[in-house]
């Protein structure tokens, strides 16, 4: 293609510094003034530092049984040497497990296999979504109508119980329910790109890509699409959440992790029956899965209103 | 106009129904393991397999199982349950109420409690009531249900134990409590079957309306005692998606020149907030509340697992690890489709409260 370049007149102001911003720049900014996604940046940044670092943070191993290693009993209350316990009791600041493990080392273990469950399921539903998504928006018509129509048989159950459905068809295990979650949240996600698709389809700048005789995998990829990617981070922050939480759920009712494995909601599940006799087996695992949770939900929030363009006047 | 739009959304359910009745149907026959040692025992011999699946018409082709099927539930029979050994129509009357009335109570308090909050948030907006509320409702919607429920219940079941404060930790009533149902008490003249007997059964099964109806305040004061648990767990989700989004819909609205007006022409405070700016900030919560609705039911799983309450849910779940089809297949029906009519309901709602929806 030769084109004429023009000249563009220089914009020369004086004490005017013109330095280009990018939409990003804009964003990580707009993204640091609000308290609310800084608290769950702080508590994201922690918690993949933890699932970076658990091995040498955790002080056992989460697998490792301390019977006759140390003088521990089963269920015993966590001992915490700063807080008065006594100094000739081996230290265990979340207390020791049914198996006699010691649960702080589990929990610490538990926050890499927590963020993986986010990543991994809500990667494979972005994926599917998006291409489905795609298909539907850009080509219309019948194939719309099936890809949609299927879409709203998904969602209209409810999303765990579906899960559920699908698990046991699978069979009981983590990754089956990674699989179940991810199919479970395929639909916001195509719903998401179809709407973007169809709503810059038949704008100017798509058909000047036609004109100028570019196909449809250019169009729908090079020029549609990321259009769809603002809308997407956003929603897959939030559906992180919501997929940790779901997979939480399915482990705590015995149809994700499998013991041994240090897993929140399993780790919860196997001793729910114990939350009278000893709380804080129960307690921290289901603080972990909230803080964990909790940021994905105060980040995905605050990208939503630093992407959202009518909100570019406020700082607050 | 109105009338069009809900036929138009009617004929729309339509597939999606039958796309429910497909997928359950699936789902059900592709949960692994043979359905007839799973109910009568691993010891079953190939003769007495043979008669069960035979007697369940399971040895038919799977297109003519899917007919049969789709006949009886047009005719409102879901079949037998293998392991109970009754009609699934009747274990559904006998776990749904439990299901519908800590459902209802679930969004009761959600709504009562999360509107008010989302309006003080927005009005005292950046104050720290707003902030507060904030904290509390992004908590909320992190809760793990089932984390809360076992909380709530070693806290108020074990801690307050011998306070006023005590609440039972499982069950629907302290047991000899229970009194008969309404249609009992007034001296119905009922047949001990049929659809009207069914229907008197469910209502009379939800202990706290039928305490209403009988005036039995001790049982009334027990069901509610026993309900108080659960429905916060599974309640505070909802509360919080309804306090955040009724926060800033009224922000929204808030910032109005109608509502500057308002103020100016020097209307009280209180009205404005009430009846200008919350009523116009209506549209977003029902949309919420139809959100909200799937993880009520997904969430009465959880709940009623840990509460100990034979619900739907539980009976569901408890269905799928024991592969009895028809439990499994005649339950997602009921939930899909309760949640589908639910979401018609609300959209129906969204058309009457916002015209411009209706004419697109």
């Amino acid at each position: 293609m030769t084109t004429t370049q023009t000249q563009i007149p220089k914009l020369d102001v004086e004490g005017i510094s013109l330095k280009s911003v990018s939409l990003w720049q804009i964003t990580w900014r707009r993204l640091f003034k609000r308290k609310s996604a800084l608290v769950g940046m702080v508590i994201l940044g922690i918690l993949v530092i933890i699932a970076l670092t658990a091995q040498w943070l955790a002080p056992y191993s989460p697998y490792q049984v301390l019977i006759g290693l140390e003088p521990v009993k089963q269920r015993q209350a966590p001992c915490i040497h700063l807080l008065g316990c006594p100094a000739d009791q081996p230290q265990h600041i979340a207390g020791v497990d049914g198996n006699v493990r010691d649960q702080f080392s589990r929990l610490l273990y538990g926050t890499r296999l927590s963020l993986m469950i986010g990543l991994s399921t809500i990667s494979f539903a972005i994926v599917i979504g998006t291409i489905l998504g795609a298909l539907a928006g850009y080509f219309g018509g019948w194939v719309d109508t099936i890809i949609m129509r299927v879409m709203d048989v998904l969602l209209a159950f409810p999303s765990l119980l579906l899960a559920i459905a699908i698990v046991t068809v699978l069979g009981p295990g983590l990754i089956n329910a990674l699989l179940a979650i991810g199919i479970v949240s395929i639909p916001s996600y195509a719903r998401v790109v179809r709407s973007s698709v169809i709503s810059v389809r038949e704008m100017d700048f798509v058909s000047a890509t036609r004109a100028l005789g570019g196909n449809s995998y250019e169009i729908l990829f090079k020029r549609i699409l990321p259009n769809a990617l603002t809308p997407l981070i956003v929603q897959g922050t939030l559906g992180i959440a919501t997929a940790i939480l779901d997979a939480a759920a399915l482990s705590f009712l015995g149809l994700g992790a499998q013991p041994p494995t240090p897993e929140w909601g399993s780790m919860l599940g196997a001793e729910r029956n114990q939350v009278f006799t000893a709380p804080h087996l129960v307690f921290y695992p289901g603080l972990a899965i909230m803080l964990t949770v909790l940021s994905f939900n105060l980040l995905g929030d605050g990208l939503r209103d630093a992407l959202d363009p009518r909100l570019a006047h406020m700082s607050g | 106009m109105m009338i069009q739009y809900i036929l138009r959304r009617i004929l729309t359910a339509i597939p999606v129904l039958f796309g429910i009745l497909l997928v359950t149907f699936a789902l059900a026959r592709l949960i692994p393991g043979d359905p007839c040692r799973a109910i009568l025992g691993e010891k079953a011999t190939q003769a007495v397999c043979d008669r069960f699946i035979a007697a369940h018409g399971l040895d038919k082709p799977i297109y003519t199982q899917f007919g049969v099927y789709l006949g009886e539930i047009a005719r409102g029979d879901f079949g037998m349950s293998f392991r109970y050994g009754m009609p699934v129509t009747r274990l559904l009357v006998e776990r749904l109420p439990t299901t519908f009335e800590l459902s209802l109570s679930a969004l009761f308090l959600s709504l009562i409690i999360g509107i008010p909050l989302g309006i003080i948030s927005a009005v005292k907006h950046n104050t720290w009531a707003d902030v507060g509320t904030m904290i509390w409702a992004n908590t909320g919607v992190s809760m793990p249900v089932f984390w809360l429920g076992l909380m709530l219940m070693y806290v108020f079941s074990l801690l307050l134990k011998g306070t006023p404060f005590w609440l039972p930790p499982s069950g629907r009533v302290t047991a000899g409590l229970l009194a008969p149902a309404f249609y009992e008490v007034w001296k119905w003249n009922v047949s001990a079957t049929g659809f009207l007997r069914s229907l008197l059964e469910f209502f009379g099964r939800m202990n706290i309306l039928n305490a209403l109806l009988t005036s039995n305040w001790k049982l009334l004061g027990d069901a509610i005692k026993h309900l108080i648990l659960p429905a916060v767990a599974l309640g505070t989700i909802p509360m919080a998606l309804i306090a955040r989004m009724t926060r800033s819909s009224m922000l929204d609205v808030l910032g109005q020149d109608y509502i500057r007006t308002a103020r100016a022409k020097g209307l009280a405070r209180l009205v404005v907030v009430l009846k200008h700016a919350f009523r116009n900030s209506l549209l977003p919560l029902v949309t919420v509340i139809g959100l909200s609705l799937g993880s009520l039911l997904g969430g009465a799983v959880l709940t009623e697992t840990i509460f100990g309450l034979s619900g739907v849910g539980r009976t569901l779940y408890e269905a799928i690890t024991a592969r009895d089809y028809g439990i499994v297949q005649a339950f997602t029906v009921v939930i899909a489709v309760f949640f589908v009519v639910l979401n018609l309901i609300v959209d129906i709602s969204y058309a009457y409260l916002d015209p411009r929806v209706r004419l697109n």
